[in-house]
């Protein structure tokens, strides 16, 4: 005879309780930790080697790299000075808690100050999963164009700060500013939003700023 | 640096999201049938909103395999999709985002999500048949 059971559980619930855990493992070692989503070739990874570089001086920084192969990425991370763990997905387009947490395993904690985790270049499923970092950055690019936001709502929502890089390239592409912000305003109204490049350097003060700022609530909050 | 070990459980190339989602809907299926006393289970219902970014017959694919040997094996998968729904918090429209981003009636652009982002096994269908009992109890 058949019964109906009602269940009423989230499916990806045990996902999130494993990002709960990993949380609480970075706040416990004092570990403040950003999480970058982004397309393909949007700039992550010039964003890390940027934000990485330009702040060696000041904070003890870590990169952890998602890609489904290849460890050009963190090779790159760790050229520009930090300490750099790669996870090759091995086909998975997204990091998730249990990913996260194994390359947690592989760094001494106890001496970061900022961890940057690269996500797989992907607008979709990245946004699904949540990893236990305490902000998600989405870095947008100009070449993309401007219709991003109102396609991949999911992604636009859910991010604490958006980087546009490439801006130096305004001149050369269709990409209509105005129309791109009214999206992003309208699915994550006041979202903090720095126009940059990476490649000329203009609009990255603003964003290292914040980024220092982040850090110090971050030790502020814990105490 | 060597790269670290591929995570990627069930082996495909190129899995998509919808693998760990599937995964996920087995093991959430199998514990509370396990807890009901049940030998299989027979349908399983999803809520899906919309805006979730699942593609139901990605799901149903990768059922079909991670399933297969469980207490589970061959159960229909029920989707029950919710249409996504914006509400204007300024003036109290009710739109769909197929249609506009900003507020259709009155162009503002602060709106919350009241529908649309769902996403939980509602419920499933079980049998208690002796014949059955050690399907279940073999399962992880």
């Amino acid at each position: 005879m058949t019964q109906r059971v009602a269940v009423v559980e989230r499916i990806l619930g045990a996902n999130d309780r494993l990002a709960a855990d990993n949380r609480a493992r970075l706040d416990a070692a004092g570990v403040f930790s950003l999480n970058f989503l982004a397309s393909p070739g949007a700039g992550k990874t010039s964003l890390v080697e940027q934000t990485v570089s330009l702040l060696a001086g000041q904070l003890r920084l870590a990169v952890i790299d998602g890609d489904i192969a290849t460890s050009i990425d963190a090779d790159r991370a760790a050229a520009a000075g930090a300490t750099a763990v790669q996870i090759n997905t091995g086909g998975e387009c997204h990091l998730d808690a249990v990913m996260l947490q194994g390359a947690l395993d592989q760094l001494d904690l106890t001496a970061i100050d900022l961890l940057i985790v690269e996500n797989v270049g992907n607008l979709i499923c990245p946004a699904n999963f949540a990893l236990g970092t305490h902000k998600s950055i989405l870095v947008a690019s100009v070449p993309e164009g401007d219709d991003k936001p109102y396609k991949y709502p999911g992604t636009y929502r859910g991010v604490d700060a958006l980087v546009i890089n490439k801006i130096d390239l305004l001149p050369y592409v269709r990409f209509d500013m105005d129309y791109f912000r009214r999206g992003v305003a309208a699915l994550n109204p006041g979202l903090v939003t720095f126009p940059l490049s990476c490649r000329t350097g203009e609009g990255l003060e603003a964003w290292l700023d914040w980024v220092v700022a982040q850090v110090a609530a971050g030790e502020i909050a814990r105490g | 640096m060597l790269p670290s070990e591929p995570v990627n459980k069930a082996g495909f190339n190129e899995a998509m999201h919808e693998l760990a989602i599937t995964e996920s809907i087995l093991e959430i299926a199998l514990r509370h049938g396990r807890s009901a006393g049940a030998t299989r289970i027979t349908d399983l219902h999803l809520v899906i909103g919309e805006l979730s970014s699942v593609v139901d017959e990605s799901v149903q694919f990768y059922w079909d395999i991670v399933s297969e040997g469980t207490a589970a094996a061959g159960a229909t998968l029920h989707f029950r999709r919710v249409p996504a729904r914006l509400v204007c918090r300024a003036c109290g429209h009710s739109y769909s985002p197929r249609q506009a981003l900003p507020c259709p009636a009155c162009g503002r652009e602060d709106i919350t999500v009241a529908a649309g982002e769902e996403f939980y096994l509602e419920a499933i269908d079980v049998t208690s048949e002796e014949a059955d009992a050690v399907a279940l109890s073999e399962t992880p």
